[in-house]
């Protein structure tokens, strides 16, 4: 069975005045067709710039420097030209971010830029086959009052309902690859349960992959099919959900695990920041 | 009871419309206690947290702070005696000021001691915090995230405060960095005696370090009591619903949210 992403040996690294900084440090991951991966780390280890490669984000940017191999459905990213990335994006994947409210444009309705995001699929789609489109899309993330959402700006929404915006906008055109960096963070904690579910619940009946980045354990627990752990830019843990958060074998994600306070108490743990043995090589399990 | 709250009420009034942000709150928090302050956005906690710093006045009821009410004007004792750490470390400090200064600041405010003697206390502060007293010289942006907020703790217990309000103090932590400053918070407490009103919309944390939980929903308090009764049996389908709804990370876990969740249903 070949990957949907297959992702080997990836690097980054930015040139600036001071030198060189390395970012990632050789990251290898892979997602198979309509299954769930979470890659989860603290900040600075890496996460959000290996979701950023792979839509082809980062390697517009002046001083990155990436080597290593993204292949989407088999089609080696590295060698499709800046214009064909361009059309893959929003069409064959699709990305979803931690604000909501931010993410939508604050001067235009939604049923504006929801038909920007179809006429990425389907050029010059008009505004009436738009709006059946994006009414149908809504009816998916419960949203039955279509008429009233598309009519409205971001910020006569809640943050809950313009999450659910966005997920029926990034899965209005069946992609093969969903990117959900945080999602539901900036959300309160009903609301952000709700949109996972709905969210799982969507792509398992779409058959789309998702890549989800996260920093919270438990939501990664909930949501993944398979989890990959990222510190400083190296994957140092992966395996099956069940297996890594059930037998965590690294001492980073024992670190994490261990720090995490549990809603069943205990002790406050004692805690190091940094450790020689979280460099240790990484932990697999099949 | 260092603080005792008497049908408080905050009511926003903008154009037209009045937002009643907090109502008919009345609550008692112990000397020592560790009161977790819960509930979603537009809960009242963050209202309830200003009213009690005095940013600004209630529109009723009243504050009784040391058995004496608090007056809408604050005298600089009270100021020195109810202090607040944020959410944010990076904006909480003055980006132009060494980390020194900053805890420095409050002492010469305060008239706290003897001028000279103010920058050993300083140096306590930090190493109390447990920071390298080395690192006094160096601006907030040579600091990590964590080393920050212990900064913006220092500051805040340099005038030896008997109530602290911590808003959100962690959520902007990472997962290492927050168990270290949550266990620091609660070493502090005991060993200084001080009185936490930890404001907080993760009950994982609030389970960790808190003594009582308060739950507030939508301006009103509807739920009060110790943090083991309150977990092991929440008395509203609102609190419940609240549990149910924390990712979690243990079979254990789980299975506690899930009897709660059935109990909800």
């Amino acid at each position: 069975m070949t990957a949907l992403l297959d992702i080997r040996d990836l690097r980054l690294s930015f040139r600036l005045w001071s030198g060189t900084v390395e970012v990632l440090h050789g990251i290898s991951l892979s997602i198979a067709r309509g299954e769930r991966v979470a890659l989860v780390g603290e900040s600075g280890s890496g996460k959000s710039v290996t979701a950023r490669i792979v839509l082809g984000l980062i390697q517009e940017l002046r001083g990155a420097r990436v080597s290593g191999q993204v292949s989407l459905d088999g089609q080696d990213l590295a060698r499709v030209s800046p214009k064909a990335r361009h059309a893959l994006r929003g069409t064959d994947m699709s990305m979803i971010f931690q604000d909501p409210t931010s993410s939508l444009n604050p001067v235009f309705p939604i049923l504006t830029q929801f038909r920007e995001v179809l006429a990425r699929a389907t050029p010059g789609i008009s505004l009436d086959s738009a709006r059946d489109r994006a009414t149908s899309a809504l009816h998916e993330v419960a949203i039955y009052e279509a008429d009233r959402v598309l009519a409205s700006y971001p910020f006569q929404l809640s943050g809950g309902m313009n999450q659910r915006v966005m997920i029926a906008m990034a899965l209005a055109n069946r992609p093969k690859l969903l990117i959900a960096d945080e999602p539901g963070t900036a959300l309160d904690v009903t609301v952000q349960a709700q949109t996972l579910d709905l969210m799982r619940a969507l792509v398992a009946s779409h058959g789309t992959a998702v890549l989800f980045i996260s920093h919270n354990l438990g939501v990664v627990r909930e949501f993944a099919d398979r989890t990959y752990v990222i510190y400083r830019g190296r994957i140092v843990e992966h395996g099956p959900t069940a297996a890594v958060f059930g037998n965590p074998r690294h001492a980073y994600t024992r670190a994490l695990m261990a720090a995490q306070p549990r809603l069943t108490g205990g002790p406050l743990p004692e805690i190091t920041e940094r450790d020689p043995a979280f460099d240790a090589p990484a932990e697999v399990h099949s | 009871m260092i603080l005792s709250l008497k049908d408080l009420g905050k009511t926003y009034a903008s154009g037209p419309h009045a937002v009643q942000a907090l109502a008919g709150l009345t609550l008692d928090v112990a000397q020592g206690d560790c009161l977790a302050v819960v509930g979603e956005s537009g809960s009242g906690k963050s209202t309830l947290a200003n009213l009690i710093l005095g940013l600004f006045p209630a529109t009723t009821g009243e504050m009784i702070f040391d058995g004496a009410p608090l007056p809408a004007r604050r005298t600089l004792a009270h100021r020195r005696a109810i202090q607040l750490v944020q959410q944010n470390p990076a904006s909480a400090l003055n980006p132009r000021r060494s980390i020194g200064a900053s805890v420095r600041l409050p002492l010469d405010v305060h008239g706290i001691g003897v001028a000279a003697k103010r920058d050993e206390a300083v140096t306590r502060l930090l190493a109390d915090v447990g920071l390298d007293p080395a690192m006094a010289a160096r601006a907030p942006s040579a600091l990590s995230g964590g080393q920050r907020q212990r900064v913006a703790i220092a500051r805040a217990l340099a005038c030896g405060p008997r109530l602290v309000v911590l808003d959100e103090p962690t959520s902007a932590l990472d997962v290492l960095v927050q168990a270290q400053v949550l266990r620091l918070l609660h070493d502090l407490r005991l060993r200084l005696g001080l009185t936490y009103l930890f404001i907080t919309h993760d009950l994982a944390v609030v389970r960790a370090i808190a003594t009582r939980v308060a739950v507030f929903h939508k301006g009103r308090l509807i739920e009060e009591g110790a943090t083991e009764a309150v977990f092991a049996a929440p008395s509203t389908p609102y609190t419940r619903s609240l549990i149910a709804a924390v990712p979690v990370i243990t079979e254990e876990e789980k299975a506690m949210r899930d009897t709660l969740a059935r109990g909800a249903s």
